[in-house]
């Protein structure tokens, strides 16, 4: 069996006072990621499952603390890291992609410089050489006119052609791993599902895994192997995605899945009504006292 | 055949936009709406689908009174909603209300949900504080909340929570009208099934209409009766959620249908409708637009017309 590339191992972390945490956000959360595999971590709002990202990116602002636990890239734990090092990795390794691009890219800089920065940071060309690269990293991201493209500023651009310059800038050092928090929640239909393509087929191409963010299973469905459902700072259920939507073991996740208008169940008769989550889970306080359920892994990591 | 609710004839709506030609002195029309037409009946749930810039929020505004359209009559039981002879905003408030797609923004955070749900009862004359205060503590029960919460602030409750403030808000003045605008999408899953219920129950025991403006196909198969997409200010298609849905026609129908992430569909490749298949004519006749690419929209579009292909299901083709 090959090692995991991530090995998140009991991951606590929650608001620090002093030394103490007192409100923890992250009860214990583990979890793994092959090299080239897509994972997804599903759940609500204040679920845990961006924390767990910002974990791993290093990038917990006071007074988020982690207060247990390990986070291993490639057998190495990021959390003992030091910041110098931290930094090679970050946007080289792992880099990260967030939901709304605009705030995320530098407005006052030509996008072409921002992905040249990459380049010129993390593998020492000169900005002349970086600027090459970037154009062509914008024409891998389907970008139309990458050369004219190049020249502007993040602002003229669309949504969808913004989220791509962030895909390009993410992508262009052939990172181990990409981190999506919600990359296509702020896009029209449309445009999401060809940035999901995008990401789908970059990443295959290059062997690189993806941690993908979403409380929309849809779009977990489309594009990752293996689904992680978090609720209040635990994973409550983990399994490959066919078999934890066909098979839903957990009750959180079964209220999940029931909650989801989904295309053509409409019946026939009428409108029916969609699933409460709170009509089946009486008291969510006992959610996280469930035991995890995750499939039995036996040598060879089958089921 | 009975009277619609509300019936739109024609609908144009066009903003001028400063600059461009000559020392940027010339002025050109963006057109935002090219000739909308429908109607909706009582009880009735009638969806505008379509993305971002397509016109269907201009619409609504339309409806509201919010934007007096360029051209076009917009009828409530016959009577003329806009251009002269149109009622004044306290009339058109008890016909035509509107639920926004994020209750934060459009909830005063200085006024108590009390104070909120008063102000329009005030405006139209209910004078009495205990009939004032009974109205709202049943609107209150309907929306699932309790009349105890009508003390606390917008900032006090949850996104769902709030967003039943925005529909109690909306219903009050018991309209028979209710635009929804995105009502769901800034929501989270659970939050949303149960917004959705409660639209749902309301509609029925209310005898409410909607017309839902939304991009989330799935919500809108769930919800509506019909189905109108709309693709640069016009309408491409219009049917029965089940035409919509199980025979889309035009190309653009068919895309944005293909884009939604569904997990059934994404686990389940088979069957599914390869967007990228060459659409055949229909008898002999084009599509206006393939739904790709971005016409101009400060020109006005070219001559086509919506043509019947089944019950009630009509699709835009060029003009023969």
């Amino acid at each position: 069996m090959t090692a995991p590339l991530l090995d998140i191992r009991d991951l606590r972390l929650g608001v620090a006072a002093g030394r103490t945490v007192t409100h923890p956000l992250l009860k214990g959360v583990s979890f793994q990621i092959m090299p080239g595999e897509a994972y997804g971590l599903v759940g609500e709002s204040g679920s845990g499952k961006s924390v767990t990202s910002l974990a791993v990116m290093g990038l917990l602002k006071k007074p988020l603390a982690v207060s247990g636990g390990e986070i291993l890239f490639k057998g190495q734990n990021l959390l003992s890291l030091p910041k110098r090092e931290m930094r090679r990795l970050r946007g080289n390794r792992i880099t990260m992609i967030f939901q709304e691009p605009m705030t995320a890219l530098n407005p006052l800089s030509t996008v072409g410089r921002q992905i040249a920065e990459m380049f010129v940071l993390h593998q020492g060309k000169s900005w002349d050489e970086a600027h090459k690269l970037a154009v062509e990293a914008l024409a891998n991201v389907r970008v139309p006119n990458p050369e004219r493209r190049a020249k502007n500023l993040p602002h003229p651009m669309s949504g969808g052609l913004r989220q791509r310059v962030m895909i390009a800038m993410a992508l262009a050092c052939n990172p181990d791993l990409l981190i999506a928090d919600e990359p296509t929640t702020a896009l029209d239909v449309t445009v999401q599902a060809e940035v999901l393509r995008l990401i789908k087929e970059l990443c295959a191409a290059r062997g690189t895994a993806v941690l993908f963010i979403s409380h929309d299973l849809g779009v977990i469905a489309s594009i990752c192997q293996r689904v992680g459902v978090m609720y209040g700072g635990c994973l409550v259920e983990e399994n490959e995605t066919r078999a934890l939507f066909d098979n839903p073991r957990h009750d959180y996740t079964r209220g999940l899945l029931g909650a989801l208008p989904r295309l053509g169940s409409r019946s026939e008769h009428g409108r029916q009504r969609l699933v409460d989550i709170d009509s089946i889970i009486a008291d969510r306080s006992k959610l996280t006292e469930t035991r995890f359920i995750a499939p039995r892994v036996v040598e060879g990591g089958q089921l | 055949m009975t009277q619609p609710l509300l019936q739109v004839d024609d609908l144009h709506v066009r903003f001028p936009i400063a600059g461009g030609g000559l020392l940027g002195t010339g002025k050109r029309m963006l057109h935002a709406v090219n000739g909308i037409s429908f109607s909706l009946a009582k009880g009735e749930c009638l969806s505008i689908v379509g993305e971002s810039g397509c016109g269907k929020s201009t619409t609504a505004l339309s409806i509201l009174g919010l934007q007096e359209p360029t051209e076009g009559a917009i009828r409530y039981r016959g009577q003329p909603l806009n251009g002269p002879g149109a009622p004044g905003r306290m009339q058109r408030a008890k016909a035509v209300q509107m639920v926004f797609q994020d209750p934060y923004a459009s909830l005063n955070p200085r006024q108590s949900v009390r104070t909120s749900l008063a102000a329009p009862l005030r405006l139209h004359g209910m004078t009495a504080a205990s009939e004032i205060e009974g109205r709202i503590e049943a609107m209150l029960k309907n929306v699932g909340l309790t009349p105890e919460q009508a003390k606390r602030y917008p900032h006090e409750f949850s996104g769902g929570q709030r967003q039943r403030i925005g529909i109690a808000r909306a219903l009050i003045l018991e309209p028979e009208i209710v635009v929804l605008d995105e009502p769901v999408s800034a929501l989270d899953v659970s939050i949303r099934a149960q917004i959705i219920n409660l639209l749902l129950d309301l509609q029925e025991k209310l005898g409410l209409s909607y017309i839902m403006i939304s991009h989330d196909l799935s919500v809108v198969e769930h919800m509506s009766d019909r189905v109108l997409v709309m693709f640069f200010g016009e309408v491409v298609e219009e049917g029965g959620w089940r035409q919509i849905f199980e025979a889309p026609t035009h190309p653009y129908t068919r895309r944005l249908i293909a884009a939604i992430p569904d997990p059934d569909v994404a686990l389940k490749p088979v069957g599914r409708q390869d967007e990228r298949a060459e659409m055949p004519l229909l008898a002999g006749r084009r599509f206006v637009s393939d739904g790709r690419a971005s016409p101009d929209v400060f020109t006005p579009p070219a001559p086509s017309e919506l043509v019947e292909i089944g019950a009630n299901h009509k699709v835009r083709l060029a003009m023969a």
